[in-house]
């Protein structure tokens, strides 16, 4: 018993350090902001940080603890987006509350990404590998296309709906284009602040670890680890993988919200909700370690916040990202790296041991 | 007619996600993975074409030959230095990632050296049109080239697999790489042929597709790619005859989509034939059933 | 009546009949073993028992219950749990945590709860820590509790399979050659944990094993499979000195 202890709070501990950082960083940027050290470029990246941070969390629960490639994250985060700045347009003035208008916004953004999440990951959840991968893909690309394609206006007879264009909506002269096509949506309320980005990280990082350290968790890496024998023992593989992507969908919507509501337009473009978001995600949480949640979060900031500041390596930004990308897992998946490391950081190990002795 | 019209257009784009999925499937069939930089070789053959041809004033068939080369290079190196150190690797996700990390890497090092503008690809193919039904139908000579390249390929690697000790072996090694070697056969070898012949086909679509739609960035590959992924699962992972059909039936789709349909909406449709196809039959087509060893 | 009783069981795989009208009947509390030469068709036995193949015919009742054609988590919600033949174990996960992911249909709570960290979850979190802890306690791997299974000696990665399947509180439990790989010392070994498993959680066994001390240590009676057909059925003194068995089997040795 002395032993599972000791291991026990190991696990704490790390927690405690997740937490302990996210908190920490949160003080000292906000001391930085209230006595104005602070540049203006840095400031406006506070909100996207956060959002990066959360889609990074989220993903890793899918590829991380469930052990599934998603491609199609962005996807999610897009429903979110959508659906929560559609709600605060047609809210604003309604409700009088901002906070509260955000707090509704949130849920809508959460609930429509994670009913997307159980609607997609009951077909796709079926499929293994590289093809649920490149169908994760498929509905991501899918939800940004037909976005593209919606028209939504709303006057006195109600809300219009159209595929075509704002013509076709066919609206009394009073009426107010909602969603423009591929215009997308303006004059979404800015209500996203670095602190309530910050309070949903914090959210996730609970909701994630403690889901990780409870029966449903374990069910969901026990199929991770192996699916036959997770069915022998009588785990419902489906509830439990679609368990983990709908939450995760869930999260990536909460991080579209935000996105959402830091800028004055929302339009979905290839280079927002693409599946180059998705791979941009799934960059942040091989860097920081399939399956480590805090390594996601250092990955995350590091590489929103590294190209920005640094503008000068703009050109080499993604290009950098590529070659740090497959280095990473060259030294860390191939077999031939992963002996050479042990044999190497194991005598690196034995060496101070010895010295500790001498 | 406009209707015909359309389906030779969709038959001709069909051909080269044929072409294009001849390289996922074989490639897929017996390194079991997915090369997702495959789309972006593509792109990497176009723009060799277009250098030697604008830039060099080179022959168009010389440039042509010298990016089937260059590609074919390209796909032995990534083969070697990107794919092969992880083809025993614990997570099968380990090589699929780094295929990810080619492709973003292709990408940009065409973006440092050609920059971000649409390049316009050389009208290479100089073919006279056909006109057929007193003139309602013309047929171009571009897309004729195209559908006649692909069905050439396509017997040409069918034979090739049958009747040569070279295509024996991908069969051997596609079937089991373990027993394979304990027969003799070069085991790695055979791989880094496939790479090579599967970038020598992507190099010809390059500059098949970039005939037809002559704007060329470096993301031009990436799509296609994708698609022609779409195609190769559609037909059946591993099957040639599966990508002929595949990407054939994927072109119709995707431009009759794109003219009767809507023209936004054009890739969200082939990516819900894939989803619905996977659904049905998650082996595609012409694919076999595997069933897991327990 | 039998614990399991099985008749008539066939299925083919493209042509090739892997097992042809299989039959078997186990009372409760025997152990029970399945033996035949490679690829008569044991393991194939066994992913129809327990519902990783479909079979083509024949009915398989568990306690009277008919479980033909059933699901595996029904199955072994119904009573049947296994071990296989390449171990497979929750790697990364702790060895306590394989057992109690085997715990995971008797001890609940909701995801909410878990989430949340409700009583609920500390208490039923508390329990399963406690019984987990009771089975290594059984196949010595209690000391062992927060060492990632991965990271196990093969025998006692077999152990720990044989632990996570009694997790499941099985009426009857399926091992798939329990001894492959062990020398004779833990051979010995596995034989009287095995034992002891059956008095102590009052289960019936049914096991396939090519270690014929093993078998004839401590299988009451036996079945033997011979190209998918029962060869022999018996008591284990019987089946063995069977001349046709041994001509099939044994004699090949």
């Amino acid at each position: 018993m002395n032993v599972m202890w000791k291991k026990m709070k190991k696990t704490t501990k790390s927690n405690m350090i997740t937490f302990g950082m996210v908190i920490l960083a949160y003080a000292v940027i906000q001391a930085m902001v209230m006595t104005g050290n602070i540049s203006s470029l840095f400031k406006g990246l506070l909100v996207p940080v956060c959002t990066y941070v959360i889609l990074a969390i989220s993903l890793n629960l899918v590829v991380g603890i469930l052990g599934e490639l998603s491609l199609g994250h962005a996807g999610f985060m897009c429903v979110g987006a959508f659906a929560s700045a559609f709600f605060s347009k047609c809210m604003q003035g309604v409700i009088a509350s901002d906070g509260l208008r955000f707090f509704l916004a949130l849920l809508i953004g959460a609930a429509a990404a994670g009913i997307f999440g159980i609607l997609i990951g009951i077909p796709v959840l079926r499929l293994k590998g590289d093809y649920l991968a490149i169908v994760t893909l498929a509905f991501g690309e899918i939800i940004k296309n037909v976005i593209n394609v919606m028209f939504i206006g709303k006057d006195a007879n109600g809300f219009h709906f159209s595929t075509k264009d704002v013509i076709s909506l066919n609206m009394e002269p009073d009426g107010v284009v909602l969603v423009n096509g591929p215009q997308g949506i303006t004059g979404t309320p800015k209500d996203s602040t670095f602190t309530i980005g910050v309070i949903l990280i914090l959210i996730t990082l609970i909701i994630i670890i403690n889901l990780v350290n409870s029966r449903s968790g374990r069910a969901i890496m026990a199929i991770r680890d192996n699916r036959i024998a997770a069915e022998s023992i009588g785990i419902n593989i489906t509830k439990y993988k679609l368990m983990a992507f709908s939450i995760s969908a869930a999260m990536a919507g909460c991080a579209g919200v935000l996105y959402a509501h830091n800028l004055s337009s929302l339009t979905a473009t290839p280079k927002n909700f693409g599946y180059n978001m998705s791979i941009m995600i799934l960059v942040f949480v091989v860097l920081g370690g399939i399956g480590n949640i805090r390594g996601s979060i250092i990955a995350a900031v590091i590489l929103t916040l590294l190209p920005e500041l640094l503008r000068g390596l703009s050109d080499y930004r993604m290009l950098i990202y590529a070659i740090v990308l497959i280095v990473m897992m060259l030294f860390n998946w191939a077999p031939k790296a992963i002996e050479w490391r042990e044999k190497y950081l194991g005598r690196l190990k034995h060496r101070k041991k010895t010295t500790k002795e001498a | 007619m406009s209707f015909i019209s359309y389906f030779i257009n969709g038959v001709s784009l069909g051909s080269v996600y044929a072409i294009i999925a001849l390289g996922y499937t074989m490639v897929y069939g017996i390194a079991k993975m997915l090369n997702f930089a495959h789309g972006d070789v593509i792109m990497i053959g176009a723009y060799v074409v277009l250098t030697c041809v604008s830039t060099a004033g080179l022959h168009p068939a010389l440039a042509v030959l010298i990016g089937i080369v260059a590609c074919t290079v390209f796909g032995i190196v990534i083969e070697r230095v990107a794919y092969r150190p992880l083809r025993n690797a614990a997570s099968p996700l380990a090589v699929l990632i780094t295929a990810i990390g080619v492709s973003y890497l292709l990408q940009n090092i065409a973006l440092l050296i050609f920059g971000s503008n649409t390049k316009s690809f050389p009208e290479i193919i100089k073919l006279p049109s056909l006109s057929l039904a007193g003139g309602k139908l013309t047929i171009t000579g571009t897309t004729i080239l195209t559908i006649v390249a692909c069905l050439v390929i396509m017997a040409g690697l069918m034979a090739f697999i049958n009747k040569t000790k070279a295509g024996q072996a991908m069969l051997a090694v596609s079937e089991d790489k373990g027993a394979a070697q304990l027969m003799g056969i070069n085991v790695n070898g055979t791989i880094a042929l496939t790479f090579a012949i599967g970038s020598a086909l992507a190099a010809l679509a390059g500059v098949l597709l970039c005939s037809t739609y002559p704007s060329l960035t470096p993301y031009t590959g990436s799509m296609p790619g994708i698609k022609a992924f779409v195609a190769a699962v559609f037909g059946g992972i591993g099957s040639i005859p599966g990508a002929l059909i595949g990407g054939i039936l994927l072109g119709v789709i995707e431009i009759l989509g794109k003219a009767y349909i809507s023209s936004q909406l054009a890739d969200a449709i082939v990516f819900a034939v894939l989803i619905v196809v996977l659904l049905v039959k998650p082996t595609g087509i012409l694919g076999k059933n595997i069933q897991e060893k327990v | 009546m039998a614990l399991l009783e099985v008749k008539n069981l066939s299925i083919s795989f493209g042509g090739l009949r892997a097992v042809n009208e299989f039959h078997i009947e186990i009372q409760k509390g025997e152990l029970y073993g399945l033996i035949g030469p490679n690829g008569a068709g044991k393991t194939t036995a066994f992913n129809l028992l327990t519902g990783v193949y479909k079979p083509d015919e024949g009915i398989i009742k568990l306690d009277g219950v008919d479980i033909t054609g059933k699901k595996t988590i029904d199955i072994n919600k119904a009573g049947i749990a296994r071990t296989f033949q390449n171990i497979r174990l929750f790697k990364e996960l702790s060895v306590l945590d394989n057992v109690k992911a085997g715990l995971h249909n008797h001890y609940k709570y909701s995801t909410i709860e878990g989430i949340l960290r409700l009583p609920k979850f500390r208490k039923v979190e508390r329990e399963m820590d406690e019984r987990a802890m009771e089975i290594l306690q059984v196949f010595d791997l209690d000391k062992e509790a927060q060492t990632t299974a991965a990271n196990l000696p093969y025998g006692k990665q077999r152990k720990l399979e044989i632990a996570r399947a009694i997790a499941t509180k099985p009426k009857l439990l399926l091992l798939d050659e329990p001894a492959a790989g062990m020398n004779p010392n833990e051979t010995g070994e596995l034989m009287e944990t095995i034992r002891f498993v059956r008095d102590k959680f009052d289960m019936t066994i049914l096991l396939i094993e090519h270690d014929m001390k093993l078998v004839s240590g401590i299988c009451e009676e036996l079945t033997v499979l011979n190209f998918g057909q029962v060869l022999a059925q018996g008591k284990t003194s019987d089946v063995l000195n069977n001349p046709e068995v041994i001509s099939a089997y044994l004699g090949d040795e």
